[in-house]
């Protein structure tokens, strides 16, 4: 299957770092992959040596994902040569890439709900007797070597996200991988668990195993890969050493422009209580307390972020407040901002919380499934929200489609036409869509979850610029981001959950000292247990 | 003593719905919902016919024993033929050109029972019967040869030698034909097979989640393939022991009844584990004749007692949406098409 090459090209390649092997464990050489008429990769070059981390950076769309997948079998290139320590081989099916050491953790975990961590581990694997019992203690063995925590006999569908990426890796490890591929890894994590994975990959690296890393997050780039391959719209820009390097020389090569990294923070003004939640306590369909006693007030002309590990009741209070989650006890009032009365807005459904008058907006975190409709699109999508408006037999497209086309160009939305299903549309423009007409409907309130969930960076500058807009515009924002920078950045207050309990609300405006300590804060009380609730509202008059 | 009789046919019509639910269920364990099993069933049985009746014309003797078992591996051997040939005809649609499940399994249902009634047809212009059957007595016979001792413990009751109950019981247990018991055998070894080996690992996880298993290294698509074939194949031979053993040889068109969708219910109602369809086939089939054995009731209330093995496949399907049970719930990819390279 494999045939010896001139091992001149990889010599020439050497020169790029010192003190490592001349020949990379594995050579990417003019890779090229066309899904249709869309051309994903074209002319891709890459190298990673042993006992190496390389980072891939590129913006969403920009083919990382499509070039790692194809070093894992699951696409096969239509064009080029792929080299392992030297050697030119064909890898058709992932079963190939585990032969040549070769695993992948995959951005979505590739687990089976129902299966054990051993019995997700050993999956697929084909080596003599099968006896769980053995594999367990081999688990355990890996778990001890890297300092994994992990109970092999817990079911996935218990797990934790960062439970069950362990279990991806210790997957990859078990079969004897030399060559890790880790894509978006950090996308789910919490601070000290991202802290936690990058120490058990550097343990990985000091063991020579390589480490190619895929992800858009600059921080994580300069803090813990040696080199970095830049990838630009399908195309390979180029490969620097990540000491060599800034942060503001690999946004320019990403976007292929200078990006302004900055937020512009603009001070609140005029703000004034426009939703007042007291004391909500709702349970999810299993009976288990999802939100307990969170209270808070969102003002006019603010954002509020919230922060907290995935799962932690944002998800319920948003929808309460929207009128999608049964609440057990608690208020949610309303403030009108005209004439100052008041509207309670509990166990009402949104067609009744419109009815009185509240223009509240949602980006809800699962665009297609609650956000969009898939199959339909964008003029059809814009119409969802306006359908009752009109009257007569026959709809009016017209002015969804005035909206499409004001959404598609203002925000440059990369699609073929107004008419396209949205669901063919990559993520970013996805979630451009649904905060385009979210928008569109001029709300008071503005809820948006992981509104940049997957999204490049300047998609996400793009929607963090909208939100200011709308701040600007008196609106009350509530912005639940997963990224702790971008919400110290852009949020003029931050509330913590923890368990579906407030654990703290803190002002990132604070002082430069204190906004150092920050991140680590808001870390800690993202995992921490709320000892006594009324201390937060003392806190939170202090912030 | 009613009882005992009792239990006798309900265990004899539970057979066929066990062959056809352990059938389906490796097959949903895929994640092919196959709606075409009583089709597949109902070519089992023609096939069996099919091979039966042509191996009668030969005019062999069947008093010797070896051309009794010619008899029953050659329509062991057309039946299976058939409904092979029905899992082949829905992978080649669902998992090679990706038809959709429900379209796809429902068409060969249709198919299955037309096809049937054709060669049933044909079969009865050919034996040149007075009425409109195919009787295969001598083939049927050999299908429904049990145990010896059996004849011999109830002669020995009715001769007064030993209490009637214990002949009752010995009927009860072992007066069945051997697949019968081979149903019994072959859902305690899919069980086994699904919940304690490898292969089952895997055939449970292509079920779960395609591109998991796809990623794993699993040929996705092979396991598709022979996990339907055998389980369309286990399918058949509930058609083969329904017209070969129950319904004594005799083949009428449309004869088969309910039995097809009754097995589809029954996989629900066993919450896809082998082992609970046998206890659930005795129990669907004694629903299903219950009817017979209570006296005076009227034709109406005759069809209400046919209904209630769907009736507790609902309230098995209630109590289990209402549990959430992961484990209780069918494969999550049930009734998707799988391709790779889809984005």
């Amino acid at each position: 299957m494999s045939e010896p090459t001139a091992a001149s090209v990889s010599e020439t390649q050497a020169s790029v770092t010192d003190n490592t092997p001349v020949i990379p464990a594995i050579e990417l050489r003019n890779i090229t992959k066309t899904f249709g008429d869309v051309v994903a990769n074209s002319g891709i070059n890459l190298s990673v040596y042993r006992g190496e981390i390389l980072s891939i950076l590129g913006e969403n769309g920009s083919g990382k994902t499509t070039l790692m997948n194809m070093i894992s079998g699951i696409y096969y290139p239509d064009n080029g040569h792929i080299l392992i320590n030297g050697e030119e081989v064909m890898i058709r099916s992932p079963k190939d890439a585990f032969r040549y050491r070769i695993g992948m953790i995959h951005q979505h975990f590739k687990l089976i709900d129902v299966f054990t961590a051993t019995e997700n581990i050993v999956l697929g694997l084909n080596d003599g007797k099968y006896d769980l019992d053995a594999y367990e203690k081999r688990v355990r063995e890996i778990c001890d070597r890297y300092g994994f925590l992990l109970d092999p006999r817990k079911k996935i569908y218990d797990m934790s996200v960062s439970e069950k990426q362990t279990v991806e890796i210790i997957k990859v490890l078990f079969r004897g991988a030399d060559i890790l591929i880790l894509d978006e890894p950090t996308a789910v994590l919490t601070p000290q668990e991202t802290t936690r994975l990058f120490d058990v990959l550097r343990n990985m690296k000091k063991d020579g195993k390589s480490i190619i890393i895929i992800t858009h997050k600059l921080h994580e780039v300069l803090s813990l890969s040696d080199r970095v391959s830049v990838l630009c719209k399908g195309r390979y820009i180029g490969t620097v050493k990540t000491a060599e390097t800034n942060e503001s020389q690999l946004t320019e090569m990403m976007v292929g422009e200078k990006v302004d990294l900055n937020i512009h923070r603009s001070e609140p003004v005029n703000t004034e209580v426009r939703l007042k939640v007291e004391g909500l306590n709702c349970k999810n369909p299993d009976g288990i307390p999802v939100l307990k006693d969170v209270s808070f007030e969102a003002k006019c002309g603010e954002i509020l972020g919230i922060a907290g590990i995935a799962g932690s009741g944002q998800r319920e209070l948003l929808e309460a407040i929207a009128g999608l989650q049964k609440l057990d006890s608690g208020a949610i009032t309303y403030i009108h901002p005209d004439d100052g009365g008041t509207e309670d807005l509990r166990n009402k459904s949104p067609k009744q919380i419109r009815e009185l008058g509240v223009r509240l907006s949602f980006v809800p975190e699962d665009r297609l499934g609650m956000g969009l409709v898939g199959n339909m699109g964008i003029i059809d999508n814009m119409m969802l929200r306006s359908y009752r408006k009109g009257h007569g037999l026959f709809l009016n497209r017209s002015t969804p489609s005035s909206l499409a086309e004001q959404i598609i160009s203002e925000l440059q939305v990369v699609t073929p036409n107004a008419k396209t299903p949205v669901r063919r549309l990559s993520g970013g423009n996805v979630q451009k869509v649904l905060v385009g007409r979210e928008i569109a409907a001029a709300p008071t309130v503005l809820m948006a979850a992981y509104p940049v969930r997957g999204l490049d960076i300047n998609s996400s500058y793009l929607i963090y610029n909208l939100l200011n807009e709308q701040k600007e515009k008196g609106v009350s924002v509530i912005f639940v981001g997963e990224d702790l920078d971008v919400l110290i950045e852009l949020c003029d207050r931050i509330m913590v959950l923890s368990s579906g309990q407030v654990s703290g609300i803190v002002d990132p405006k604070a002082t430069p000292t204190r906004a150092n300590t920050m991140k680590e804060e808001i870390g800690l009380l993202m995992t921490s247990k709320v000892a006594n609730p009324s201390e937060n509202h003392k806190e939170e008059q202090h912030g | 003593m009613i009882i005992f009789a009792f239990i006798r046919r309900a265990c004899m019509q539970g057979v066929p719905l066990l062959y056809g639910s352990t059938g389906e269920i490796i097959t949903e364990k895929s994640g092919h919902l196959n709606l075409g099993i009583p089709g597949i069933m109902y070519m089992g049985a023609i096939g069996g016919i099919i091979g039966g009746f042509f191996f009668e014309q030969t005019g062999a003797d069947f008093s010797l024993w070896y051309i009794k078992l010619l008899a029953v591996l050659i329509a062991l051997t057309t039946s299976l033929l058939f409904s092979c040939l029905m899992g082949l005809i829905y992978c080649f649609l669902t998992v090679t050109l990706r038809a959709n499940q429900n379209v796809t399994g429902l068409a060969l249902t249709t198919f299955g029972v037309g096809v049937g009634n054709f060669f049933g047809g044909s079969l009865i212009k050919i034996s040149k019967a007075d009425v409109p059957t195919v009787t295969l007595t001598k083939t049927s016979s050999c299908f429904a040869t049990h145990l010896p001792f059996v004849d011999k413990v109830s002669q020995l009751a009715e001769e007064g030698r030993c209490p009637m109950v214990v002949s009752e019981i010995c009927s009860t247990l072992f007066s069945y034909s051997f697949l019968a018991y081979l149903s019994i055998i072959i859902a305690l070894i899919a069980s086994h097979i699904l919940m304690k080996t490898r292969v089952g690992l895997t055939l449970r996880a292509v079920g779960e989640n395609p591109a998991t298993a796809d990623a794993a290294g699993i040929n996705v698509n092979r396991y598709k393939y022979i996990s339907t074939c055998i389980g369309s194949m286990i399918a058949g031979l509930g058609g083969l022991y329904y017209i070969m053993d129950y319904a004594t040889g005799v083949w009428s068109n449309n004869g088969f009844g309910d039995r097809g969708w009754l097995s589809v219910a029954l996989v629900i109602f066993s919450l896809w584990n082998p082992s609970l369809a046998i206890i659930g086939s005795f129990l669907f089939g004694g629903l299903y004749i219950v009817h017979n054995y209570i006296p005076n009731l009227t034709m109406q209330a005759q069809e209400l007692f046919k209904m209630s093995p769907y009736i507790m496949t609902l309230l098995v399907l209630i109590f289990v949406s209402i549990k959430q049970k992961k484990e209780a719930l069918p494969p999550a990819h049930l009734g998707q098409n799988y391709f790779r390279e889809e984005r």
